[in-house]
């Protein structure tokens, strides 16, 4: 390599430096590239047609809400296990309430945004006052709720309207409504989380709650605040999974994974699970990385154990490749 | 000893009085109608033994905990804080030997922290970036300290700068420094000192409670002496020694600080052997460790004292060059190899490394002898009796065997730890730092201990940051610079030869 290459090289590499961008972006491109060559080796359709991206992308939008309210609990050294649940919750009531008419949505809109403050209300106050572990509060309540959807519905239940389902089919131009909806969580949160001073104390109770609190931050409010933004986005997951399903039912959200696999995203985007450091940016590229894989299953046809096989290694060889990361930068 | 105060006459009305100050705790009456009296730019040092109430007046004085009696007057007000954060919006400001810093967020995030500058609903980066810039610059620091950096990338130096420009922020007339240069390097500390001069000029009343006699003398205008939560004395510096003031907090004249050396006919064969040692921070590392010796280690900050300890115990282990012990080339790669080899080390950092805080100091001083047992071998109750033995060996006062480490004092921590060790029978104690923040009377206690254990056939390493120290144990001493030991003094050197060793001068012979 000539020394003039190599100085662009590094020129190049103080510019992405400079950009701060999560480490977890290198591993998305990796990804992207792999899949790429991979589909085109194999000859299995155009990774790169509109098509199979908008496809990747409405893939990422039901994992993609949840896992930004995920990442609000986790950067403040809380989680939640009962997101699956909340968004079983969501879809069968709010399909139950609007039993198909138009006329129905805002108060089906209503209960279930009020259901999700309440969950998440409940989850921080359980957190926070009786400091019971959020691991524990979060498989409690959402055993609770799952014990409740299961004894009132066994499976689809109602139906919503079709002009619900614009939220889940249409587009706006060539962009699905959904991931328009996507994209204003992750930028709504990005911006609550770097703009607002809500934003820096979540930052500040999850890096140490004491400090934060010795600096004046009312700490049970933050993390009580970051769990209602957590179930929020989980009843709008729920509401976009109806919207494409057109009834709700119990299982839709265990069924989707989707309490572990918001924790998996977030950890893979490189926040920390001990809290304080992170952030949605992250979190989405996770998410991407995982819709990519999905893709490329699909198109190269793999067996789906295989396919939890090498999610779950990704997902740890990240995860240490961040620890091997920053032990180095202490050095 | 009638008049407690010095008759020089003062600048005005005082900042800060504290007055006839009481703090009982169960069973204890923690401080004993205190009072003390701060002036506008001048540097109060606070001393006294562990115990003696210095860090209960300072909970005190900033709201964390709340006085049975006396009064607080600040700028001629009383004033009453419930909170540490009421303090300090009323311009008085601690810092705490652990700072209160995120490492994951920038400078100006900390200082802004729970306070961040708002516009139209939405932080305002650009102010709290630019006053933390100008916050820096009084401190002549925004050269290498800029308001982006994480504080991941500071030095401990640059962190407690940080922490100096957030109380500023406060604009603090009353700044209290908690032992602030225990983990600084010379250099740094003059750094330190300048801006403690800085904040002087600048009116600002410093109360600075520290171990470290030398640095009172250097910067301390006046002093007062805790002993058993009563105030002794209040001193000018200029009126008072050193020995004096240790009369003063201990009350009785420290005749011998440290234990006789050992006789040559009591050092025995070698013990280790260390030839070439070397790994990433350490190289051409040759010593032998004889039994029946304290050999001490100096050397600056950085120099690799600690570096040495780990790579002798295994935690970062030596990478290349042999390891003899007894006489058979061994391999030390982990620590647990190193306490096979009847190795042990008492670390620098006792809360973090040395000790299971929420366990009792039974479980404490059985912890490293468990651990070398098989996982399904029970713990005797002859080794609960061993444990009792110990513990009254090495003398730690606690309330009994079952109380949580996490409540004794620095002291008595150290030396429940020592007992871990001995609980091993080992036949190689490292020592890093073993009187950090430990008060005089236990410092000697230690001291003593630690020569009980090489008279009784054990090899003694002790790292110190404390000339004195190594100099008064060290049998042998060897003096670190830049990784690699830069030279060996026999017992009793003077503390020059050592600092020129330490530093590269050349000894001119």
């Amino acid at each position: 390599m000539s020394v003039q290459s190599r100085a662009r090289l590094a020129r190049i590499r103080t510019f992405i430096d400079s950009l701060n961008l999560p480490a977890v972006y290198l591993i998305l491109v990796i990804t992207f590239v792999t899949a790429y060559l991979l589909t085109t080796l194999f000859g299995r359709g155009d990774f790169l047609s509109s098509s199979t991206l908008t496809n990747m992308m409405v893939r990422s939008v039901a994992l993609g809400i949840v896992a930004v309210g995920q990442t609000f609990v986790i950067l403040g050294a809380s989680i939640d296990l009962s997101v699956a649940y909340l968004i079983s919750v969501t879809a069968v009531m709010a399909s139950y309430i609007m039993q198909g008419e138009t006329s129905n949505i805002p108060l089906a809109l209503a209960v279930v945004l009020g259901i999700g403050v309440v969950v998440g209300t409940v989850n921080g106050l359980i957190v926070t006052r009786l400091k019971v572990n959020p691991l524990i509060t979060t498989l409690g309540t959402g055993l609770v709720m799952h014990g409740i959807l299961n004894a009132s519905f066994d499976n689809f239940v109602g139906a919503v309207p079709s002009s619900f389902q614009v939220l889940g089919y249409d587009n706006v131009g060539p962009v699905p409504v959904s991931v328009l909806l996507l994209a204003t969580v992750v930028l709504l949160g990005n911006f609550i989380l770097q703009r607002t001073t809500f934003g820096a104390h979540l930052y500040s109770v999850g890096g140490s709650e004491e400090t934060a609190r010795l600096s004046g931050v009312r700490t049970s409010r933050v993390i009580i605040g970051a769990h209602i933004i957590c179930s929020l986005t989980a009843v709008l997951t729920g509401l976009f999974i109806v919207s494409r399903t057109g009834a709700g039912a119990p299982w839709l959200g265990p069924d989707g994974v989707y309490d572990l696999e918001s924790i998996a995203v977030t950890v893979l985007g490189g926040t920390a699970l001990s809290g304080g450091k992170g952030g949605v940016w992250g979190t989405i590229a996770g998410v991407f990385i995982f819709a990519i894989l999905a893709t490329l299953f699909n198109q190269i046809g793999m067996d789906t154990y295989l396919r939890q096989v090498l999610r779950g290694l990704i997902i740890i060889i990240a995860v240490a490749a961040y620890q091997y990361r920053s032990k180095e930068q202490a050095a | 000893m009638t008049d407690t105060t010095s008759g020089q006459p003062k600048p005005s009305q005082p900042v800060l009085v504290m007055r006839g100050i009481t703090k009982r705790f169960p069973g204890v009456l923690a401080l004993n109608d205190v009072s003390l009296e701060c002036y506008a730019g001048e540097v109060h040092a606070i001393v006294g033994e562990n115990g003696a109430g210095k860090s209960t007046l300072m909970k005190i004085l900033v709201g964390a905990y709340q006085p049975d009696s006396g009064e607080i007057v600040l700028n001629g007000r009383p004033v009453h804080f419930r909170h540490p954060r009421e303090a300090q919006s009323s311009s008085l400001s601690i810092i705490y030997q652990e700072f209160n810093l995120l490492p994951d967020r920038t400078v100006a995030q900390n200082i802004f922290m729970g306070r961040e500058p708002v516009r139209r609903g939405l932080i305002d980066n650009r102010a709290m970036v630019e006053r933390t810039q100008e916050l820096l610059a009084q401190l002549k620091a925004d050269h290498y300290i800029r308001p982006n950096m994480l504080i991941r990338q500071l030095s401990v130096a640059q962190q407690q700068i940080v922490e100096i420009a957030k109380s500023l922020s406060f604009e603090a007339r009353v700044l209290v420094m908690d032992e602030p240069t225990a983990a600084l390097s010379p250099s740094e500390i003059e750094i330190l000192f300048r801006i403690v001069e800085d904040l002087k000029k600048r009116g600002i009343a410093l109360v600075y409670i520290s171990h470290r006699f030398n640095e009172i003398f250097q910067i301390a205008d006046r002093v007062t002496v805790l002993k058993d939560g009563e105030r002794v004395a209040t001193r000018d510096i200029n009126d008072v020694t050193a020995s004096g003031l240790v009369h003063l907090m201990v009350g009785r004249e420290l005749s011998q600080y440290y234990p006789p050396y050992a006789k040559s006919e009591d050092i025995g064969a070698p013990f280790v052997t260390i030839q070439n040692g070397g790994n990433a921070r350490l190289h051409n590392i040759n010593l032998e460790l004889r039994r029946g010796e304290v050999v001490g280690v100096a050397g600056l900050q950085g120099s690799g004292r600690t570096e040495l300890a780990r790579a002798i115990f295994g935690a970062e282990p030596f990478t290349s060059g042999t390891i003899t012990i007894n006489g058979k080339t061994v391999r030390i790669d982990r620590p647990r190899s190193a306490i096979q080899s009847n190795i042990g080390l008492l670390t620098e950092d006792r809360k973090q490394e040395g000790l299971a805080l929420k366990q009792s100091v039974r479980d404490n001083v059985l912890l490293a002898q468990r651990a070398l047992r098989g996982i399904f071998s029970r713990v005797t109750r002859k080794a609960h009796e061993d444990a009792s033995q110990l513990v009254e060996r090495v003398d730690v006062r606690s309330a009994g065997l079952d109380q949580q480490v996490q409540y004794l004092s620095g002291g008595n921590q150290q030396k429940v730890v020592l007992a871990k060790w001995l609980a091993t029978d080992v036949d190689l104690l490292i020592f890093d730092e073993p009187t950090r923040g430990i008060d005089v009377n236990a410092k000697s206690n230690i001291h003593e201990i630690i020569r009980q254990l090489a008279q009784a056939g054990k090899a003694v390493l002790m790292i110190s940051s404390e000339l004195p120290e190594v100099i008064g144990m060290g049998d042998r001493i060897l003096v670190m610079r830049d990784g690699t030991i830069a030279g060996e003094l026999p017992k009793g050197p003077e503390e020059t030869e050592i600092m020129l060793l330490a530093t590269g001068e050349q000894v001119s012979i």
